[in-house]
């Protein structure tokens, strides 16, 4: 691994948010908009019933998380994208510098977008409806960090579906979070699902992310089991989006699309 | 010998792009490579640039073969320059220097950045962003991108391509100036048969995925028949394939 490199392709994506104004508004938006209509949400339903009582804390903590992973994962699809929309792919391509070293500096500047957006909006949940992400203290890190991983594995996943069908595939980008939200038992607990869908969604490692979260705000307590497990189901799917991208690289080759991919 | 090509194909699913064709490329050496639209000469260059992985053949570069070099270090030493590919649009002329310069592991960058800036004379629009250029500013940065690793093969595929004449005589005498005082082998793919004329050494004709013909102008214009290049150019696409 070449850091140097690695930090070269970052800095691109750097410019990138520097350059524009619009951008960095962009990137704050949105999160931020989370978290008003969360909060809003969250405060309604404690008022109006007592089963939702002392719920804008891990409603609007759910949110917050949930939109790292998403800002993890369209960060690094975006960044990829970004390389197909100004037709710069054969350019990076032909550059000397390695697949590995490539997804490292788009998993190592995703969270540097993800966080631009997510910080901000966060901190402003605090004086606003008097919720503190920041209170779940050290496990806070170790929620972050399978989210982290499984937000750079979806990217990975769709920026294989780029290289293997091309620009066309860039919906699918979009989509990709909103298919396994119901799944991933953000804001409800995973009784509420079928039994047959509760076996599939132990298989992601939301599941286990969320239900630890509750845990910590309800009860107090950290389950390190089900921290581990959702790392380990995280690392899991990581090493097979690293497979799969280094296989969908390698089928680009051999059909040729790397050469002209482009809007 | 340089480059080395031989036997290389590529079938796309039942589509022979290019059918088993050997050439080499001297140390130093400009080389045209033409023939008509979908003739395979973007599919060639892309297997030589590593973009492509070949059906058949070998690619040997310094007497080393490509498959068996470590991708990033063959890749240090090549560089690509196409109108059909852009920098990045909303960073600067001068951002996409630097990320591509230390993409290159480009040693002394600010120094080469400025070097080669002064020479393309690309510094007064340093600051602007490469997507609010003109064509011909753009095409100028591009080939300073494509410049900047200094290196050893150069791979330019239609370089002045939509230029108008000044521009694309500017880049073809700079072209020329570089080839001068650097050592730099060419594999220039053009439509442009003035500028293959001016700037090759050889060329290499063509035609539905092979070799038709070699040598240099001179050479084939006189074996053809024909007053220049362009002339001799038409009979080659149109005519009835001369395989040697």
């Amino acid at each position: 691994m070449n850091f140097s490199k690695i930090y070269a392709l970052g800095l691109r994506h750097i410019y990138l948010i520097s350059n524009s104004l619009p951008r960095i508004i962009d990137l704050i938006y949105w999160p931020t908009v989370q978290i008003f209509l969360w909060g809003f949400i969250s405060k309604f339903f404690t008022l109006s019933s007592d089963y939702y009582s002392n719920t804008v804390g891990i409603i609007l903590t759910a949110a917050i998380l949930y939109d790292f992973l998403f800002r993890v994962s369209i960060s690094f699809n975006m960044m990829f994208l970004e390389e197909i929309w100004s037709r710069n792919f054969t350019n990076l391509f032909i550059a000397p510098i390695r697949i590995s070293e490539i997804i490292t500096s788009l998993t190592l500047t995703a969270i540097l977008r993800a966080l631009i957006g997510l910080v901000p909006a966060a901190i402003l949940a605090i004086p606003l409806f008097g919720v503190s992400v920041f209170k779940l203290g050290l496990p806070l890190l170790f929620l972050l960090l399978p989210l982290y991983l499984f937000g750079v594995t979806l990217g990975l996943l769709v920026t294989s579906g780029l290289l293997r069908f091309g620009p066309s595939f860039e919906n699918i980008a979009w989509a990709s979070l909103f298919f396994l939200a119901p799944l991933g038992c953000i804001y409800y607990p995973i009784e509420i699902l079928p039994n047959s869908l509760q076996i599939v969604a132990k298989g992601l490692p939301l599941v286990h992310i969320f239900e630890e979260m509750r845990n910590i705000l309800l009860n107090n307590t950290v389950n390190y089991f089900d921290i581990i497990k959702s790392i380990s189901i995280s690392i899991v799917y990581f090493i097979l989006g690293v497979i799969i991208f280094y296989s969908s690289y390698l089928g680009a080759k051999q059909r040729g699309t790397l050469i002209n991919m482009g809007e | 010998m340089f480059i080395q090509v031989k036997n290389l194909s590529k079938v796309f699913k039942k589509n022979l792009a290019v059918d088993k064709i050997n050439f080499h490329i001297e140390k130093n050496k400009t080389v045209g490579l033409l023939g008509p639209n979908g003739c395979g000469k973007t599919t060639s260059i892309g297997m030589m640039l590593g973009l492509i992985k070949p059906s058949d053949g070998e690619i040997i570069i310094n007497n080393k073969n490509l498959d068996s070099l470590k991708r990033d270090d063959i890749l240090a030493r090549i560089n690509f320059c196409s109108p059909y590919i852009e920098l990045p649009k909303k960073l600067t002329v001068k951002q996409n220097l630097e990320v591509y310069g230390r993409l290159y592991g480009v040693k002394d960058l600010n120094k080469r950045i400025i070097e080669i800036s002064e020479d393309l004379d690309i510094k007064s629009f340093f600051n602007r962003k490469t997507g609010e250029l003109s064509s011909g500013q753009k095409n100028r940065v591009s080939l300073a991108k494509s410049l900047i690793n200094k290196p050893e093969i150069l791979f330019l595929d239609e370089p002045t391509a939509s230029l108008d004449p000044d521009i694309g005589d500017f880049v073809r005498s700079y072209i020329q100036e570089y080839r001068s005082k650097n050592q730099v082998t060419i594999l220039l793919a053009s439509h442009n048969m003035n500028e293959v004329e001016r700037l090759c050494d050889s060329i290499i004709m063509m035609k539905k995925g092979k070799i038709i013909d070699r040598g240099t102008c001179e050479e084939i214009i006189k074996k053809h028949g024909r007053n220049n290049l362009e002339e001799t150019f038409l009979k080659l696409a149109r005519g009835k394939d001369e395989l040697q």
